[in-house]
């Protein structure tokens, strides 16, 4: 990667003096490690998007269709009547700057172009221009700019600089949601067939085979069984893994990097871990096998598509409600958008806890459960046995991730769940944490290698933070709750605070877990060996 | 665009503004289209943009549940649930709205970032932006309240209670506002904040310092005439008296300031629903606001939920069926001409 040659402390000098021009000529460099690869053509195919080519950003022409404008234009329009959040954002902000420095993609590059309020003004320059009187009338006094091939190129550009993470949208006096304008912007930019390999390919491999990276089902099933071995290897424990196992009272669903990706994995081996130990009647699905949607970083219809997997799939294999893992956008969608899309889902049922008998009233209508609040009711009603010393090699601290935070408010329980199985937790700053979360830097398809710049920058805040903590506490550990934050954070720490891991919930939850019938436990779920005094078999009751 | 620019056009239009209000010297009748036709087209543009605009927001709808949590869900008995910043019920809405509209809840959360030394970032608290705006609102309030005694006839009993309340400090005479010194001040902070800060400045448009200076204008022009260039008050109640009656009649010798504060009024109000002005409105429909965090609880109906392309599962073991069987994962059909 060609910009991991910029130095740390280059990258953190960051210059947030004035800006030499005015923001209403458009204008924008692909330089490498900046911008997403335009997505290939076959991708584009497979989901039959509108106006398929190939082509690049860094190209000088980008072949749009002659007609782009009326396309654009159209769809605008079509989204105006179709959405109040876009058409009220786009007429009520009143450039207070509240939100300014928000973003963690100004703060980490200093470009006032990724001030929210400025991702905004792209558009709404746009629409000020051919569809209110003063734009009309006035024109850039106006605030009104013209749409053409510039302005397009500028939009590719900062709407793939935007993670869709709303912290923006909590300070805005008005909640306006800048996740919103980027969701609209990047639509536009679909209708013209500018997008991203990075948002397509996930997506159209989860449309055909169920899940992000491609795994088909014989493969998926493989890699569940590696991990069987693995804690076979660690525990002594033959673990029970269903597949598309009709009847089960559970489905349960998570991101498919849990799958083959650390430390993703080891997060799977704690749920497996879990499951087996309260001896939950579930199963796993090849077809529904991703929890993620990537459609969601595309547009609705798409989100939409790939989303109906689960409801169909919980009916054919006739379980009685969805456990969901642990994932950022995937909880967005879940949460907010899977019944409105794809319910009502009649033939679950209101989920409840088979071990504890707890009802999941907070889910009585969409019928799937956050893993952390399934678990955290599990500890809550003792029915663990935790040893949190098997932890102790590890100072933690929580990063929220945007979506569970800000579009869900799943604060307590991952935390919960961390102070049950670990002795030392200590918080960032709270400006930094909670619903004022930084994001990763590389969500809502902003994950790829080649832009991997705008992924350090963008992360630079979030990495700032821990740094804080591990200087002041020697914090060595950052739990997370996402699957994007668990393919993201390891190169983002190794290069801004080397000497912090990055784990899942559950991962700590399974190296706490006291299985019964367990040998003595030799290691941690990494392979890594325990220390000291939390050898002793049993250990203390962590509840 | 250039910043000159942006600041000088709305400044001549203030200016020109206060120019035209000169005609009014020129005999009775240009005094009827300035007291009476002009704030009558000005109210109607008002009323019906205002209209307009929140029904044409309206007509869109909602079609995803999509609050901002700030908060707290509320999820197991034992958690305890943030009922404002992450409602689940309408009390909560209520709760959170009242804390939005009378004291700015979110811009209350605002935060200074600043890099310190070379490798820390740390975001102090800033309420400056808060303050300034709460108090500009607020006083702003406070003087059309005010300024209802001029429309009621017997006087609207609470406004003389603000009235009185809000010339308490009477340092000199006539009875001097508290309101007026502090929308004065705030204003001014405004616009002094939009030419300071370099991130502000970048951002504005033209048509945010027309904002600004049309109020800054209309607040001078106020005070100035209370105080300094004494109108005709009786002559001017007379006046809107009449004129919200629909029995117009202007009386004689109010004055030039009068109409000078009052054209500023007029083109205000009527550029009000053509302007930013109306979040006033659009508050109150901001879907990541008034939005109850309860999605998983209660379906949320998008009213042109459109079908969608999907891969099915018969398609998707179609594509798969031999592996899953030599794999052993279950499958639906056996007897398909793929396998034999």
């Amino acid at each position: 990667m060609a910009d991991k040659k910029i130095k740390p402390e280059e990258m953190a000098g960051i210059d947030y003096g004035p800006p030499h021009r005015d923001w209403m000529d458009p204008s924008v460099e692909f330089i490498k490690g900046s911008y997403c690869y335009a997505a290939p053509l076959k991708n584009q195919e497979i989901l039959q998007l509108p106006n398929p080519r190939q082509w690049n950003p860094q190209d000088p022409d980008w072949k749009l269709p002659p007609d782009f404008k009326r396309i654009i234009l159209n769809g605008m329009k079509d989204r105006l009547e179709r959405y109040r959040s876009w058409k009220l954002y786009l007429d009520i902000c009143v450039r207070c700057g509240a939100c300014s420095d928000k973003c963690h993609y100004f703060i980490g590059s200093g470009d006032p172009k990724n001030m929210p309020v400025m991702r905004a003004e792209l558009l709404r320059s746009v629409y000020r221009r051919y569809f209110t009187v003063g734009g009309r009338l006035w024109g850039k006094l106006g605030g009104a700019r013209s749409l053409d091939e510039q302005v397009i190129k500028e939009w590719y550009y900062y709407f793939y600089q935007c993670s869709e993470c709303r912290r923006c949208s909590v300070y805005c006096p008005y909640g306006i949601d800048t996740c919103e304008i980027t969701m609209m912007g990047r639509e536009l930019l679909n209708l013209v067939g500018c997008t991203t390999e990075w948002v397509v390919g996930p997506a159209s491999n989860s449309f055909r085979t169920g899940n992000h990276v491609g795994i088909p089902p014989h493969a998926m099933k493989q890699s569940l069984e590696s991990a069987q071995d693995d804690i076979k290897a660690l525990t002594g424990i033959d673990v029970n893994v269903p597949i598309n196992k009709k009847g089960a009272e559970i489905l349960f669903v998570t991101p498919s990097a849990d799958f083959f990706a650390s430390p993703a994995w080891f997060t799977l081996m704690g749920y497996l871990m879990l499951f087996h130990e309260i001896g939950l009647d579930y199963t796993f699905s090849t077809y529904a096998s991703e929890g993620g949607d990537f459609g969601l970083f595309h547009s609705a219809e798409l989100a939409k598509s790939l989303n109906a997997k689960i409801y169909a799939e919980a009916e054919r294999l006739k379980v009685k409600w969805v456990l969901g893992g642990e994932c950022g956008h995937m909880w967005r969608v879940i949460h907010q958008y899977m019944d409105t899309f794809n319910g009502p889902p009649s033939f679950l049922e209101e989920p409840v806890s088979p071990i504890t008998g707890t009802k999941f009233d907070n889910a009585r209508s969409t019928k799937m459960v956050h893993i952390c609040e399934f678990t955290a009711d599990l500890i809550h009603s003792g029915k663990l046995r935790l040893d949190r010393g098997r932890n102790d090699k590890w100072k933690v601290t929580f990063h929220d991730s945007c979506n569970p935070a800000r579009a869900m408010g799943l604060f307590e329980e991952p935390r919960y769940i961390i102070n049950n199985t670990c002795n030392q937790f200590y918080e960032m700053p709270e400006n930094t944490i909670r619903e004022r979360t930084f994001c990763c830097g590389s969500g809502a398809g902003l994950g790829p290698d080649e832009n991997m710049e705008v992924r350090l920058r963008g992360g630079y805040p979030r990495a700032n933070a821990v740094q804080y903590v591990r200087e002041k506490h020697g914090v060595n550990l950052l739990a997370c709750i996402c699957a994007i934050d668990k393919a993201s954070f390891p190169p983002l720490l190794e290069y801004w605070v080397p000497g912090v891991e990055t784990a899942g919930v559950h991962e700590l939850l399974g190296n706490a877990l006291i299985m019964r019938g367990e040998k003595r436990r030799e290691a941690d779920l990494r392979g890594e060996p325990l220390t000291g005094n939390t050898l002793s078999e049993g250990g203390q009751h962590g509840v | 665009m250039s910043l000159a620019a942006k600041i000088l056009y709305p400044l001549a239009m203030v200016t020109l503004l206060v120019l035209l209000s000169l005609l009014t010297l020129v005999g009775r009748d240009a005094e009827f289209i300035f007291a009476v036709v002009i704030p009558y087209l000005a109210l109607t543009c008002f009323f019906a943009g205002f209209v307009y605009r929140v029904v044409r927001w309206a007509q869109s709808p909602v079609p995803f549940n999509i609050p901002t949590t700030c908060g707290q869900q509320a999820s197991l008995d034992w958690v305890k649930s943030d009922k404002i910043e992450s409602p689940c019920c309408n009390w909560g809405i209520a709760g959170r709205m009242a804390l939005e509209i009378l004291l700015f809840r979110s811009l209350f959360r605002n935060s200074d970032m600043q890099q310190v030394g070379q490798h820390r970032l740390i975001y102090g608290g800033n309420r400056w932006l808060w303050l300034g705006g709460l108090a500009f609102h607020w006083s702003l309030l406070i003087i059309l309240i005010r300024h209802l005694r001029l429309f009621t006839e017997p006087v609207f009993r609470p406004s003389l209670w603000i009235s009185a309340i809000d010339g308490m400090l009477q340092l000199a005479l006539p009875a001097l506002f508290i309101t007026d010194f502090i929308i004065l001040a705030a204003v001014s902070y405004l616009v002094l904040r939009r030419l300071v800060s370099t991130r502000v400045r970048y951002i504005s448009l033209a048509s945010d310092y027309l904002a600004l200076f049309l109020i800054l204008a209309v607040v001078i022009s106020g005070i100035l005439m209370r105080s300094f260039f004494k109108v005709d008050l009786v002559a001017v109640k007379e006046l809107a008296i009449s004129v919200i009656t629909f029995r117009p009649a202007v009386p004689a010798g109010i004055g030039l300031p009068f109409y000078i504060h009052l054209l500023l009024i007029s083109v205000l109000v009527a550029y009000f629903p053509f302007s930013k002005m109306m979040h006033a409105a659009g508050i109150l429909l901001s879907p990541t606001r008034n939005a109850r965090n309860d999605s998983r609880m209660v379906r949320h109906v998008n009213p042109w939920n459109r079908p969608v392309r999907v891969h099915t599962y018969a398609e998707y073991e179609d594509e798969f069926r031999q592996p899953m069987i030599k794999a052993g994962i279950p499958i639906e059909k056996n007897n398909l001409p793929a396998e034999q």
